[in-house]
C-alpha cells in the first residue's frame, strides 16, 4: 500500500487523521496516486490539482525520500521507497512568507 | 420567541453569532472551516436548516460547503465550475486579452423556493446555477456574451458579487459585477444585456459613461419594489426605478460617495443604507469615524448614525457581502468589517452594539430568524 500524507487542512477535508493508505496498480506515478486519492477521497478533487487540466495547484508540492518531486512528470515512476510503502507520499502546501 | 442566527464569512473561517427577538445577549459559535476564507455562507429560504458556504484558499482552491442540519455537520459538494464551451477571453490589466480562468465563488444565491436551487457569483466572472443541492453546477453562459471580451477584472478580481433574483418574475435575474457593472436577464438567464446607462465612471473608463466597464459594488432591492434598485458604486450612489434601465445619482450629502455595500430596510422600502469609504485609495472612513449613513427618502438625504460605533481612530472597511438586515417588525442592521468587529442595532440603525469585536477580517454576514 502506499502511504501518502496530506496537509492539515486537506486531513480535515478528508476527515482523516493521519497517512492514508492506498492501494495503486504498477508503475506508481504521481498521477496514479493522485487518481487512487480522489477516488477514495472525492472531496479533494481541485485541491491539489486542477479538476481538468489535472496540473498541480501553483502552492502544492509533492516530496519523497528526501527530493523535491513537485517538477517531475507526472507519469514518471516514484521512488522505489515510496511504491513499495516504506516512505510516504508527501503532499505539503507551500511556505508562504508574512 | 425567534431566534436570530447571523451568519459570518471571514478570512480564516466562519461564525455564526446567535440571539434572540431583543438581539442584546449573543453567543458566538465558530470557527467552521478555521484557516479557510469564507468568501459567503448563507442561509436558504425554503429550509432555514439548509447552509450553503463557499470555503477557499490560495493553496487549495474552491470548496463548496453544505450544511442540513443548521450548521452542526457540514458536507463538502461539487466544486467543480467548467465554464461552457470555449470559456473564451476577456480584457487584461495590459489591454490584451485573457482566458477566462475559475479562481473562487464570492456569492451564492439561494432560490426563495427551493432549497436545491443555487445561484454562484464566480471570479472570473460567470453565473452558475445548481438544482441539485450543489452536486452539480451548470453555467449561465448567456451572460459572458454580453460583452463579456470588454469586462476587465479590478484591483480585487473579475467576480460576479451580487445576484438578485426577482420576486416577482421567475425569469428575471440581476448581477452586478467588478469591473463590469450591472445585467439583467428577462428569460431566465438565456440572454443578458448590460444596464448601465446613467453610470458615469470619469475616474476608471476612457468613456465615463461605456455601455459596460463600471466598478460595481453593490446593488440592493426590496422585494415590493422590484423595478426599483440601489447601487453603491466604485463612486457614487444610485437609483433605477425601472430595473436598470437608467440610473440616477442618489449620493446627495454623503462625505463621500465612495463605499461597498448597500441594503434596504425590510418594512421601509425608501429606506436605503451605506457606509462611505473615504476613497479607492483610502479603504477607511472618512475622519476615522465609522458611520453608517441611513436614507429615508430613497437616497439623496442621508444621517449620520453614530450610536455605539467608534468615533475617533477607526480604519476599518466594511466590504460588499459584510451588511444585512433581517426581517423582524424592529428592522435589524448588521454589519461586519475588515478589522474583525460585527456590530448590530435592534433599531433599524438608532443604535448599534458590538456583537464580537475580534474575529479575522470579515468578508460577509448573512441573517436568519428561525422560528
Amino acid at each position: 500500500m502506499i502511504q501518502v500524507t496530506l496537509p492539515t487542512h486537506l486531513r480535515t477535508l478528508a476527515q482523516v487523521t493521519g497517512p492514508v493508505a492506498l492501494l495503486v496498480e504498477e508503475p506508481v506515478t504521481q498521477r496514479a496516486i493522485l487518481d487512487a486519492l480522489e477516488a477514495a477521497y472525492p472531496m479533494l478533487r481541485g485541491t491539489i490539482r486542477d479538476t481538468v487540466t489535472k496540473e498541480r495547484r501553483p502552492f502544492i508540492r509533492y516530496f519523497a525520500c528526501g527530493e523535491d518531486l513537485s517538477h517531475e512528470p507526472a507519469d514518471a515512476t516514484v521512488p522505489v521507497e515510496v511504491a513499495e510503502g516504506k516512505q510516504p507520499f508527501r503532499i505539503i502546501g507551500a511556505l508562504a512568507g508574512g | 420567541m425567534s431566534e436570530v442566527r447571523v451568519l459570518v464569512g471571514t478570512r480564516k473561517g466562519a461564525f455564526v453569532l446567535r440571539s434572540d427577538e431583543q438581539r442584546k445577549d449573543w453567543a458566538v459559535e465558530g470557527p467552521h472551516f478555521p484557516g479557510w476564507e469564507i468568501y459567503h455562507i448563507t442561509g436558504t429560504p425554503a429550509d432555514p436548516a439548509r447552509l450553503y458556504a463557499s470555503q477557499s484558499s490560495g493553496w487549495f482552491g474552491q470548496v463548496i460547503q453544505r450544511s442540513d442540519d443548521a450548521g452542526k455537520t457540514w458536507e463538502p459538494v461539487s466544486n467543480e465550475f467548467p465554464y461552457e464551451g470555449t470559456p473564451g477571453t476577456h480584457q487584461w490589466y495590459d489591454g490584451t486579452q485573457h482566458p477566462w480562468e475559475f479562481k473562487r465563488v464570492w456569492h451564492l444565491e439561494p432560490s426563495p423556493t427551493n432549497p436545491d436551487s443555487v445561484y454562484a457569483g464566480v471570479e472570473d466572472a460567470a453565473l452558475f446555477h445548481t438544482n441539485d443541492g450543489g452536486k452539480t453546477w451548470r453555467e449561465l453562459p448567456g451572460l459572458r456574451s454580453a460583452k463579456g471580451n470588454l469586462w476587465q477584472p479590478g484591483a480585487g478580481g473579475m467576480c460576479l458579487h451580487t445576484i438578485i433574483l426577482s420576486p416577482d418574475d421567475p425569469n428575471r435575474i440581476f448581477v452586478a459585477i467588478s469591473a463590469a457593472g450591472a445585467f439583467r436577464t428577462d428569460d431566465g438567464g438565456a440572454t443578458w444585456r448590460p444596464i448601465n446607462q446613467g453610470l458615469k465612471s470619469e475616474f476608471e473608463l476612457p468613456d465615463a459613461t461605456a455601455e459596460v466597464g463600471h466598478c460595481v459594488h453593490s446593488i440592493a432591492m426590496h422585494p415590493s419594489r422590484p423595478n426599483t434598485l440601489f447601487m453603491q458604486k466604485h463612486w457614487d450612489v444610485m437609483r433605477s426605478d425601472n430595473s436598470g434601465d437608467l440610473w440616477r445619482e442618489v449620493s446627495g450629502n454623503l462625505p463621500s460617495d465612495f463605499g461597498f455595500p448597500i441594503a434596504v430596510h425590510t418594512h421601509e422600502p425608501e429606506t436605503i443604507y451605506v457606509v462611505p469609504i473615504t476613497s479607492d485609495s483610502h479603504h477607511f472612513p472618512p475622519d476615522g469615524k465609522l458611520r453608517v449613513y441611513r436614507s429615508r427618502s430613497g437616497g439623496s438625504e442621508w444621517e449620520a448614525l453614530t450610536k455605539g460605533l467608534p468615533q475617533s481612530h477607526c480604519y476599518v472597511n466594511v466590504l460588499r457581502n459584510a451588511l444585512a438586515v433581517d426581517t423582524l417588525d424592529s428592522c435589524g442592521v448588521y454589519f461586519g468589517t475588515t478589522g474583525g468587529q460585527v456590530y448590530a442595532s435592534a433599531d433599524s440603525g438608532d443604535n448599534w452594539i458590538p456583537i464580537v469585536h475580534d474575529l479575522p477580517p470579515v468578508l460577509s454576514v448573512e441573517v436568519q430568524i428561525l422560528p
